[in-house]
């Protein structure tokens, strides 16, 4: 179960702001995870918490493929991803590495900043636990889940090559 | 079947796929860039993949922080440089071949129809020009197709998009896709491939055609392409490394929409911060002052853009407030360009003329801007921080628009410096 405080952002987050440029040349997630969401407010990795929620508009992470935005939004602990819709490489690196997406329009409208809202990613199941209301996110095709559940691409492609 | 689908059966082994299905796809060629490259390479050890799946099936590019813009790009592109040569990666394109990848592919006869390639850049759409399948992947994803050789992908939905008409003077492939996008938004094709075609299309060249493709994902397309013609195929023949194939879509192929865009009297678009659809006639923001001007990245520095450029700066002068920067896109352009003479009339109109890189595009290096500048860009985002501070404007235009816009100071159509 991840349960965590929720802030929220608009359409079309685009992966410019979630991580500029000019970060691009760390892979260390844990150098990166401080300057998360910098672009739209550069105190947001000082006001967020590790476990905190992001609930966003339609098509989060948007533009340019760098894997330094969810890779930064992993390091920094975000605990979840509630958005109508994700932009398709955004929704790949999220679940090659492991950031639990969710994609729900319903909560995605609905809950307000600073909720705080339980996730069960196994059912897809979200609580807005201040509202009390309860929502359904759109399951992921088998493929996919079975790519979730085996903790993502890396220990996919172990299981494949035959490394223990 | 649309050609896309035709082209993801062949890659799965299978007589045909329909738009939703997923698939396990075998590349022909795949793309890393000295930053996803990097990545790949520590995932491929968590991976425990000590050998990539076919050499020649790989092309490594250096194009985003090439030279080495400082001292932590350098331990990156040295790691790079070692990676390969243990691997014995023969499309190797390092300081002296390098570009930006999605130039340097097609040029190089990496990229051919028919293929389908997997490129660690979301601009990877751009080889659908020459009549491939292509998309853009994360690092992850990069490493996973490397180790394997094969990728999972959903079949995807295709639109099309049918242009009719004839080009203006000054119109180019940036001004149609850029009008593409500022109707259907820039989530207007989420997860699905756009297909160009139309009597007007017909008539672009391949450098148009690529600005075309390069620009589907700012509508959250998987991939842009334009079916194979004489045009493609002349060029490709100049250029193939290996055999192709030519697929095209059937006549009763299935599109989840249909767009028809009218070309004929068309104005030069340019898009208005902070968004790649937030698209008006070059009339609506004519007059905007300017601090820089960018003629660059994998959207707009081919040889035909610079030529372009070169016709409206030759015997002029870059604005005494603006800075102008032009970027060629690859290594051979750039050395076209010199004896064509077009750098010279770039020199001599005050532009810094840089070697190939992606550069200012994405803010990494050579025209990052400071606080509360302008811009006008011929590169393909314009969001918030994109190419510097948060508070920096650009405005995204084709090369034409860019060149008149130096020369006057401030956004302005082409015929008004001529």
């Amino acid at each position: 179960m991840i349960r965590g405080r929720v802030w929220k952002f608009g359409d079309d987050v685009n992966t410019d702001v979630i991580m500029p440029g000019k970060y691009l040349a760390m892979h260390d997630p844990a150098e990166i995870a401080p300057y998360i969401m910098e672009g739209i407010d550069p105190d947001f990795g000082k006001k967020a918490k590790p476990g905190d929620i992001i609930v966003a508009g339609k098509n989060f992470g948007c533009g340019s493929s760098r894997e330094t935005a969810p890779g930064g939004l992993k390091a920094f602990g975000i605990g979840a991803i509630i958005a109508p819709t994700f932009a398709r490489i955004f929704l790949r690196n999220a679940v090659n590495i492991g950031l639990p997406v969710l994609e729900c329009p319903a909560a995605a409208a609905d809950i307000r900043e600073g909720d705080v809202v339980a996730v069960e990613m196994a059912t897809g199941r979200i609580t807005d636990e201040t509202t009390g209301r309860t929502y359904q996110a759109s399951p992921f095709p088998p493929f996919l889940q079975e790519l979730i559940a085996a903790g993502g691409l890396i220990p996919y492609v172990r299981r494949r090559l035959g490394v223990a | 079947m649309t050609i896309t689908e035709k082209i993801l059966a062949a890659h799965a082994g299978k007589a045909a796929v329909e738009p939703g299905e997923f698939i396990v796809a075998r590349p022909d060629m795949v793309m890393g860039n000295d930053l996803s490259t990097a990545g790949a390479i520590g995932v491929l050890r968590k991976m425990g993949a000590a050998k990539v799946f076919d050499p020649e099936k790989i092309a490594i590019v250096f194009d985003h922080i090439v030279p080495a813009r400082d001292i932590q790009a350098a331990d990156l592109l040295k790691g790079v440089r070692q990676w390969v040569r243990e691997q014995g990666i023969r499309h190797f394109f390092d300081e002296g071949r390098h570009g930006i990848a999605h130039i340097i592919l097609p040029e190089q006869g990496l990229a051919l129809p028919g293929n389908l390639i997997i490129g660690g850049d979301s601009h990877s759409c751009t080889y659908g020009a020459v009549g491939a399948f292509s998309t853009g992947v994360g690092h992850t994803d990069l490493a996973g197709v490397l180790a394997l050789g094969e990728i999972w992908l959903k079949v995807p939905a295709s639109i099309k998009s049918t242009y009719h008409g004839t080009l203006g003077p000054w119109i180019m492939g940036k001004d149609l896709i850029l009008a593409t996008i500022g109707k259907i938004g820039i989530d207007g094709a989420l997860y699905q491939a756009m297909e160009f075609r139309g009597p007007a299309l017909a008539t672009l060249g391949m450098s148009e055609r690529l600005t075309m493709c390069n620009m589907a994902i700012e509508a959250g397309g998987k991939s842009g392409i334009v079916a194979p013609d004489e045009v493609t195929l002349s060029y490709v023949r100049e250029r193939a490394t290996r055999p192709w194939t030519v697929y095209q879509s059937d006549p009763d192929a299935r599109y989840v929409a249909e767009y028809d865009f009218e070309i004929t009297g068309m104005r030069p678009q340019v898009a208005k911060p902070f968004s790649p659809d937030n698209v008006v006639p070059v009339d609506e923001v004519a007059g905007t002052p300017l601090d820089q001007v960018f003629i660059g990245s994998c959207t707009n520095a081919k040889l035909e853009d610079l030529r372009i450029a070169a016709r409206i700066l030759r015997g002029k002068k870059a604005h005494a407030g603006t800075r102008l920067i032009v970027i060629p896109a690859s290594t051979w352009i750039w050395n076209q360009a010199l004896k064509e003479g077009l750098l010279e009339i770039f020199a001599e109109a005050g532009a810094a003329v840089s070697t190939p890189t992606c550069g200012a595009c994405f803010g990494g290096h050579t025209g990052v801007l400071g606080a509360g500048e302008v811009c006008l860009s011929t590169s393909n985002r314009n969001f918030v921080g994109r190419m510097g501070h948060p508070t920096a404007q650009s405005y995204l235009a084709n090369p034409a628009v860019a060149a008149a816009s130096a020369i006057k100071g401030c956004i302005a159509a082409p015929e008004e410096v001529l």
